[in-house]
């Protein structure tokens, strides 16, 4: 055989024995589509050992956006998604990709800004705080991502009465990114920005940032569950997703997201409804 | 103060050889060295043959080809993913979020560097044996292997820019593989995340951890290489 053959057939054989280590499947495992809040925040990190310590089912997450995670259940990419933003939801479920959504738990949004806070901004109403913060042009930054927390803030602008987009370019800072992002962004630039209040509190790089705006009940911040709806995408795992919520919305799940604290806070709050329909 | 932190902490977490750091070094390797054998698979005999080859328009592929080498990691990992997305094309072989995908991935972007610098060094040669060959009237693929052994020490170069592109990219790994903790997560993945949470230190000793391991395979190359050349050069 002449050298290059042989050289050839290594590389195969190391192709041929590095694929099948690299694409080894979990038996009996779920996707689950969530977002960055859930998972940078550390709950998963608690509540998957607990669910999978109680079942055998080991839980996949990929974390990213509202936005982007429900289309990941719709393309079927994932068998469940656990998210925040309640009408883009209950779209979710109108499109018939869910058959329902759930309540799990709620935390709440807070803003974050410089303690000198030269806005003024310190309070508990959320909307006094944006158009304070609006009429002293005080940097802002913005998620602009299409997330659950972007559709929050951008409700939040809505009900103040100011259009953030007048500031574009100026004072109001979209940067298209996750909360992780954003809070590095505004920590650096000494903005101001709306967060939930997991991702903060487990958040190392603050600087010169603090909670500033808190307790307004607008902040308010509700997680849902839905089963990709089998029916449109018949490869996913039903059982083992159903299995998921259902121990997530059980006395054992609730209890485990109420123990989950950093710093001494409670960090997610469960409200799931006991019925089942 | 923060560097010599992270020195100290990417120190430590060598040191411990913590599990959770090993398993993402693993799947790093893994999957990067799979897509780059993949990539010579193709990409060496490719770039051979378009270097001995003649035909109109030769000009323009080499263009291409070199173009190619600029293929941004997230575009690729976005089409990729498209097209293993349970609504795309391939998407009843279940492959999102799999390292299988990363590799694929992986491969799309790394094959064209491979055969763009192959053709390169390849011409090279070609100049040097090419009146030799085309007169033992040997057919284009075997000049084509001749070309590729004689030359087999200068394309390790080549191997191994493929493979720091691969390691160090994170756009289609992220898009394809979903950074999923203990299955998909690798060494950029895991310092983007760190980075995005804020932990700075971490994220600076894991890219420490990520630049000492690209060393250590270039090393590692490197001695194989000049090893070979004394045995067999």
């Amino acid at each position: 055989m002449d050298p290059f053959r042989r050289r050839l057939l290594a590389l195969a054989a190391a192709v041929l024995v590095a694929i099948p280590g690299a694409a080894r499947a979990q038996e009996r495992s779920i996707t689950v589509a969530s977002t960055t809040s859930t998972e940078q925040s550390g709950l998963f990190g608690r509540l998957l050992p607990a669910f999978t310590k109680a079942t055998g089912i080991a839980v996949r997450v990929v974390a990213v956006g509202t936005g982007q995670a429900l289309d990941i259940g719709r393309r079927g990419d994932a068998d469940v998604v656990l998210v925040h933003d309640k009408a883009a939801e209950e779209r979710f479920v109108t499109e018939g990709f869910a058959a329902r959504r759930q309540d799990v738990m709620y935390n709440d949004f807070v803003i974050v800004g410089p303690k000198g806070d030269p806005a003024g901004a310190a309070g508990a109403d959320i909307r006094e705080a944006l158009r304070r913060i609006a009429a002293a042009r005080a940097l802002f930054v913005s998620r602009g991502d299409k997330s659950g927390t972007h559709a929050a803030e951008l409700r939040y602008w809505r009900d103040a009465g100011v259009d953030p987009a007048s500031g574009q370019g100026a004072w109001y800072r979209e940067i298209g990114q996750g909360m992780g992002p954003a809070l590095n962004t505004a920590s650096v630039q000494n903005a101001y920005l709306l967060a939930d209040r997991g991702t903060w509190l487990s958040f190392k790089n603050r600087g010169e940032l603090a909670i500033l705006v808190e307790g307004d009940r607008r902040l308010f911040n509700q997680y849902g569950i839905m089963l990709v709806s089998p029916a449109r995408h018949p490869h996913v795992k039903a059982a083992e997703g159903q299995a998921f919520i259902d121990w997530l919305v059980s006395p054992a799940g609730q209890g485990t997201v109420a123990g989950y604290t950093i710093e001494g806070q409670q960090l997610f709050f469960p409200n799931a409804r006991a019925e089942r329909s | 103060m923060r560097m010599l932190q992270a020195l100290a902490d990417a120190f430590a977490m060598i040191g411990a050889l913590d599990r959770d750091v090993l398993s993402i070094v693993g799947l790093s390797l893994r999957v990067s060295l799979a897509a780059v054998a993949l990539g010579c698979l193709v990409g060496l005999p490719a770039g051979a043959l378009l270097a001995i080859a003649r035909f109109p328009g030769r000009d323009a592929v080499v263009a291409a080809l070199n173009a190619l080498m600029g293929l941004p990691p997230v575009v690729v990992g976005l089409v990729i993913y498209l097209l293993l997305s349970r609504s795309g094309i391939l998407g009843p072989l279940g492959l999102l979020f799999t390292p299988a995908a990363m590799i694929l991935a992986q491969t799309v972007l790394v094959t064209p560097l491979i055969a763009a610098l192959a053709r390169g060094i390849l011409e090279d040669s070609e100049r040097e044996l090419g009146e030799q060959l085309r007169s033992l009237r040997l057919s284009p693929w075997h000049r084509a292997r001749t070309l590729l052994f004689d030359a087999r020490f200068s394309l390790v170069v080549a191997v191994l820019a493929a493979f720091g592109r691969a390691v160090s990219e994170v756009g289609a790994v992220l898009v394809v593989g979903g950074n999923i903790a203990g299955s998909t997560r690798t060494m950029t993945t895991a310092i983007s995340l760190e980075t995005q949470k804020g932990d700075l230190p971490l994220a600076l000793a894991l890219g420490l951890v990520l630049m000492t391991l690209v060393l250590a395979v270039n090393l590692a190359a490197g001695l194989v290489r000049g090893h070979a050349m004394r045995a067999y050069g």
